[in-house]
């Protein structure tokens, strides 16, 4: 595979996955000695890793393994947080996001999806509506393209497109988390975060976000965080092993489900052996 | 065979389990005796005013001055000085209080400054009410120079209730759920556009009903009115709220202790009215709570 495409001489359907792992595509953030501690309880340490940008960059690992404060680090949530301190770089092209002053709009470039959908106390059309009325963007008409059109690829539209004015956090639990998707990519984010998104979320809704995701990957970049490996494997271009606070492995997905991996620790927990 | 019944000997009482239930009974009764004698008060206050005092009441009594030295006629400047001093001490308090709950619940960090306006809170809602008469009299009536008026004797509640509507908007703020504030912020709202947004329009409610208690609570304030601004007698309706008024409590304590040859209905008929206003605010507060627990946004 890699000789073949260095010679340029791959296979047209080749390009996506190879070309990206190969050519180094470009960087969309870069994470070197990264360390959040709570307290005097250390939460991660040691993570450096790079996320290539319209890829789709998997991490599992077991509970307290530290994803979810990793994700939290991205976005500088921790501001909010006296007792979450970070240490080490965290560049968001090529800007280390401790340097970025604005940091409502280095938030409001990351799009979040949480594990438990927050479907805020708004209508669904306000709910897709809230980012660009933060920006600004008042009116009607232009507000409904963007409701629309966000809502349709999130796949909800067809479903709520009769009752965008019924309260958004009364909606079912699988469309909530179609909700906030929709809600995220209205930020028109040039990354989006997936916490553990099908937690609460029936199977076929899970396939039917999964697919979204795919086409989703072509626009932006997309960090992944599952602790379904499997979820891992049909998405993930790139996977990352998270294991107590320490970034165990990381690497082409296939190669992680097919053994080839650095650490025994990371085939134990894709198989099911502990976690 | 043998199986079942070993199962059914399970479920035969015991003396343990006879006497579990007789102590639970008692209890359980012991209790709700307890909880029952609490309508009693209430019951008694109302009825003792109304058989007493409802003769009294009719729209001249409601909208006349009273005359002949309180004796007779109406209680319209007492019942609109209530009006006032309680309204001005709202428009005082409540942005005051709930601008300081907003600060405490959505931007105070844990440190020793917010931990002193916290103790302050609850030392200022500690504070008896006729200390708080004192610090009125100094503060507004002296040092500012208000003089007893209006202004002066609301101010003195507005600090009086101030704590009250702190807490009520502190707690509705709180009940909206974290995972809101956290969604916003992830999608680069500020604290401020989270809070007009989302947390505020879904605390209103909550608010109004903290505030109208607090209200009701005010219209019956005695000691902090009497120095400051409420007056004994007067026979015209206060102007502005530089005048003195007078107040429905402060009356009612006239009638009942310092003025001779008062009817016997006459302070029933002025309790009455007083209790009156009060139940009725609580009463749109319970209103306004069950309405918004049927729109419940979560």
């Amino acid at each position: 595979m890699v000789a073949a495409s260095a010679s340029g001489t791959r296979p047209e359907s080749d390009l996506d996955s190879t070309s990206a792992a190969v050519m180094k595509a470009a960087i969309k953030l870069q994470v070197r000695d990264l360390a959040i501690r709570y307290g005097t309880t250390t939460a991660i340490s040691g993570v450096n890793l790079e996320v290539r940008e319209n890829e789709i960059f998997g991490i599992i690992g077991p509970a307290n393994a530290g994803k979810t404060s990793f994700l939290k680090s991205l976005n500088r949530m921790n501001d909010f947080n006296s007792e979450m301190s970070v240490d080490g770089d965290i560049e968001f092209d090529g800007t280390n996001i401790r340097d970025v002053r604005n940091v409502y709009a280095l938030r409001s470039r990351i799009g979040v999806v949480f594990p438990l959908p927050v479907g805020l106390p708004l209508t669904v059309f306000e709910n897709v509506a809230f980012v660009p009325r933060l920006r600004g963007i008042n009116d009607k008409a232009e507000l409904d393209v963007i409701v629309e059109r966000c809502l349709t690829r999130a796949a909800l539209w067809d479903e709520v497109k009769d009752r965008l004015d019924s309260l958004g956090s009364l909606l079912s639990g699988g469309q909530q988390q179609r909700l906030t998707i929709a809600r995220a990519l209205s930020q028109e984010p040039e990354l989006l975060m997936l916490d553990e998104f099908s937690i609460a979320v029936d199977p076929v809704t899970t396939m039917r976000i999964e697919d979204v995701l795919k086409e989703l990957k072509h626009e932006m970049t997309i960090i992944l965080v599952t602790n379904l490996v499997q979820q891992a494997r049909r998405l993930a271009d790139r996977t990352a092993f998270f294991l107590e606070g320490q970034c165990v492995e990381i690497g082409d997905t296939e190669d992680l489900f097919n053994g080839k991996v650095r650490d025994q620790r990371t085939t134990d927990y894709i198989e099911g052996r502990f976690g | 065979m043998s199986n079942t019944s070993t199962i059914d000997n399970q479920f035969l009482e015991t003396e343990l389990n006879v006497k579990a239930k007789r102590t639970e009974t008692l209890f359980r009764i012991l209790f709700m005796i307890m909880a029952g004698l609490l309508i009693l008060p209430v019951l008694i206050i109302l009825t003792t005013l109304v058989v007493k005092g409802g003769a009294m009441i009719s729209w001249e009594f409601l909208f006349s001055n009273p005359t002949n030295g309180m004796t007779e006629g109406g209680i319209f400047p007492a019942l609109l000085g209530t009006v006032w001093l309680v309204g001005v001490a709202l428009v005082i308090s409540v942005p005051v209080g709930v601008a300081a709950a907003v600060y405490l619940s959505e931007y105070a960090a844990d440190n020793w400054f917010t931990r002193v306006i916290n103790l302050a809170i609850i030392n200022l809602a500690g504070v008896p009410s006729i200390v708080h008469a004192l610090f009125g009299v100094g503060a507004f009536v002296l040092f500012f120079g208000f003089g007893t008026s209006i202004l002066a004797a609301s101010m003195t509640l507005a600090v009086m209730t101030m704590p009250v509507v702190i807490v009520a908007t502190r707690e509705s703020l709180q009940a909206v759920p974290h995972a809101f504030r956290e969604a916003c912020w992830n999608m680069g709202a500020t604290r401020w556009q989270t809070i007009r947004r989302v947390i505020l329009p879904n605390s209103v409610s909550g608010i109004l009903t903290g505030v109208i208690l607090e209200v009701s609570r005010t219209t019956g304030e005695t000691a902090p009115i009497m120095f400051t601004g409420a007056a004994f007698f007067i026979p015209v309706l206060p102007q502005s709220v530089f005048d003195q008024t007078m107040a429905l409590s402060l009356h009612l304590f006239v009638v009942s202790t310092q003025v001779p040859h008062v009817p016997e209905g006459l302070p029933y008929g002025v309790a009455l009215v007083l209790i009156s206003m009060v139940l009725l605010m609580n009463s749109a507060s319970i209103a306004l709570r069950m309405h918004l627990r049927g729109k419940k946004k979560w």
